[in-house]
């Protein structure tokens, strides 16, 4: 198979990234957004299989199957049932207007395009586009959590923004630690889904607490 | 062996204890049941720690692909090793109070002990980690042990504080990691794939043939991810209620250690930065992140009502002024940029202290209804107002010393910065020595003593870590040693 191929299929895919990056960003319904959530994990575990595949770097198909197995299967079931579990699967309220949003997320990737692009002129063309895409989604990620109030979409943002973070990862050419790094960051989304769990179920239960709360209510202004 | 490194230090190496005793620790904390023995297994795990470190003052080992200690990171080490030390000495007097007045239930203390020594761990390795990606890692698990940490009192505010801390760092880190990424695509093409395009021994040397661009794009993601753990302003948001919401030994070492350790990291990428030369000066934007903090911090520490929120404001003021000198570079500022890195660790730990034992003692974090400390409580009250004194700069403290040296380091080389620097210091003195003297003198409330006094040996445990470190403080104002100087000019020298 020629070179260009393996760039164009890793760049497809790549792409496929960022749109399911962009569509994250227009999503009104909660259940909607976790969908796409576990569709935009699925396209990264694909990209990191790629990856793995041309760059003959076998440790990155534990990349692809943590994303695979924990991203796109475990977090979006448990977001589903939580989200249910708290009955709080209305709309998602929005800082700023859909179209606005759109607006700023073509700007930020314009941005990283202009940005990335022209520095990198010595790096391998794999390496450059793939870099301008995880940036992309990176941005996307952070302005999703900048407009969503939720505290799920806000750890739904932060999960895309971590996607980008292990796509610019993977395509580093040789990069060592990728599956150490993406396991801890799938430590850290463990534990705030247990935060947002114990922090949603506080607010329903916390009059079982109150004398608690009591003590320390004179510590603050 | 890999190309002369071998990958893990040997049994007689130091940095296996410093590293593994925590490690250990932690474990066997973790399923430790009875409390009170974990208290003082956490002090002599600590010790044992603090005495490994001592021994790497003279003894280098050699750089591994993981893991180095150099002349810059071993000051760190071992002030790190020592805080964490008289914390947990500290922390042995606070929870056994704690524990009973029943707001910590067993089980939370048997998870705290453990999470203090995994912290300790995940400090230590970051600061010896040869590898961007390994110290990245530990950076990232010193915001999980630490998020843990500040949400263990359960109440909404600790809950609310965590979660904040928690996102906003998360993101902050995310970037670094974005940053370490694209170092990492900057050296690769030089240094070839796999860990060595990662160390910092070996970039260091090559840095120069490094592509100037991506570096700089690099540095940009690295100063907004690392600054964010810093508390560097716009980025501080999460730090006064991280500080004023966990238990108070953990803001000891939240404001004294791990702000450094955030610090170091963002210096260590500003070496090889600086040592490209094709790049942008990382200086400007040290300067006027330093000088932001500063400021905003000056003017929030009017108005603050919570004790430990004040203190955690002045932590933000402190490292505004650090970035600041190291902004600045050149060997006099950096010389004064690490003096004032070990000054602020050592006496905001020591306020900290206090801080937590007047809350104990008085039942309150309110500053209103803090009064006449010096009379109430004579050795905590004199302590504290020593240590408010000398984070606030007044001489012949340590801290004066080094804020000193900025100033006049600022002053030869860029007058005109040398105002707001001046400006901003004074501002944030007026506020801390307005609110102390509400706090120290003055009638004490008629309640003063309502919550009871710890016993003998506990308040003996919980001043001692004050009192020595006020008199390193005030020592190393008075006189530093020769070698301290040479070694501390030797890493201001190639800190660039």
């Amino acid at each position: 198979m020629g070179a260009q191929l393996s760039y164009d299929i890793a760049h497809l895919i790549g792409a496929t990234v960022l749109m399911a990056g962009f569509s994250l960003l227009y999503q009104r319904r909660l259940f909607a957004v976790l969908n796409t959530f576990a569709f935009q994990a699925l396209a990264l575990a694909a990209a990191a299989a790629w990856q793995a595949h041309i760059q003959h770097a076998p440790h990155l198909y534990v990349t692809a199957a943590i994303a695979l197995i924990f991203k796109a299967v475990i977090v979006p079931i448990a977001l589903h049932w939580l989200v249910e579990q708290l009955g709080i699967h209305r709309n998602v309220e929005t800082a700023m207007s859909i179209g606005w949003t759109m607006m700023a997320g073509v700007a930020l990737v314009a941005l990283s395009i202009l940005l990335v692009l022209p520095v990198t002129a010595n790096a391998t063309a794999l390496t450059r586009e793939s870099l301008a895409l995880a940036m992309s989604v990176v941005l996307l990620g952070l302005l999703m959590m900048i407009t969503r109030r939720n505290a799920v979409t806000q750890v739904v943002g932060f999960m895309a923004l971590e996607n980008g973070l292990i796509l610019a990862a993977v395509s580093a050419k040789g990069m060592p630690l990728v599956v150490e790094i993406s396991v801890a960051f799938s430590v850290l989304v463990a534990m705030t889904l247990f935060g947002i769990f114990f922090f949603r179920i506080r607010e329903r239960f916390d009059t079982l607490d109150l004398a608690d709360l009591e003590t320390h209510r004179g510590d603050r202004q | 062996m890999i190309g002369g490194f071998t990958l893990l230090p040997g049994l007689d190496n130091p940095l296996l204890w410093i590293l593994g005793v925590p490690l250990g620790s932690a474990g066997f904390l973790a399923v430790l049941k009875d409390w009170r023995a974990a208290t003082w297994i956490n002090v002599l795990a600590s010790a044992i720690t603090f005495a490994s470190s001592l021994l790497l003052i003279n003894v280098r080992p050699e750089p591994t692909r993981l893991l180095f200690i150099d002349d810059f990171n071993v000051y760190l080490v071992v002030l790190t090793a020592f805080v964490g030390l008289t914390t947990s000495v500290f922390s042995a007097a606070y929870i056994a109070r704690e524990s009973e007045a029943q707001r910590l239930s067993d089980l939370h203390l048997r998870f705290y002990h453990s999470m203090y020594q995994a912290f300790l761990f995940t400090m230590l390795l970051a600061l010896c980690a040869n590898n961007t990606g390994v110290m990245w890692v530990a950076v990232e698990a010193a915001t999980l042990t630490t998020v843990l940490m500040v949400s263990l009192y359960r109440t909404r505010e600790a809950i609310e504080a965590a979660w904040k801390y928690f996102i906003l760092c998360s993101v902050g880190i995310g970037l670094a990691l974005f940053g370490t990424t694209l170092v990492y695509l900057a050296a690769q093409p030089v240094m070839g794939d796999g860990a060595d395009a990662m160390a910092w021994t070996l970039m260091i040397k090559q840095a120069h043939r490094f592509q100037p661009d991506l570096l700089n794009l690099a540095f940009v993601f690295v100063l907004v991810g690392y600054g964010t753990k810093v508390g560097l302003a716009p980025l501080h948001a999460w730090l006064p209620d991280a500080h004023a919401e966990g238990p108070t030994p953990i803001s000891a070492v939240l404001s004294g250690l791990l702000l450094n350790v955030a610090l170091y990291a963002l210096l260590r990428f500003k070496m090889v930065i600086a040592a490209n030369g094709a790049t942008l000066t990382p200086g400007p934007l040290l300067i006027v992140m330093g000088l932001s903090s500063l400021f905003l911090s000056a003017f929030m520490l009017y108005r603050r009502g919570d004790i430990k929120r004040l203190f955690a404001y002045s932590s933000i003021e402190h490292m505004g002024v650090i970035t600041f000198a190291f902004g600045m570079g050149g060997a006099v500022a950096n010389f004064a940029g690490l003096l004032h890195m070990t000054m602020h660790s050592l006496t905001k730990s020591a306020i900290f202290f206090a801080v937590g034992i007047i809350s104990q003692n008085l039942g309150t974090k309110r500053i209103a209804a803090i009064k006449g400390l010096t009379q109430s409580h004579p050795v905590l009250g004199w302590g504290f107002v020593l240590a408010v004194l000398a984070i606030a700069g007044l001489p012949p403290m340590g801290v004066f010393m080094s804020e000193f040296l900025v100033l006049s380091s600022t002053f030869a080389r860029q007058p005109l910065l040398a105002i707001p620097l001046a400006i901003g210091l004074l501002l944030a003195f007026g506020a801390l020595v307005a609110r102390l003297q509400s706090m120290a003198f003055g009638e004490p409330p008629p309640h003063a003593h309502a919550h009871g006094k710890a016993g003998p040996l506990s308040a003996a445990l919980a001043l001692t870590p004050l009192w020595v470190h006020m008199l390193l403080v005030l020592v190393a104002g008075l006189y530093l040693p020769k070698e301290l100087v040479a070694w501390f000019q030797h890493v201001a020298r190639f800190l660039g």
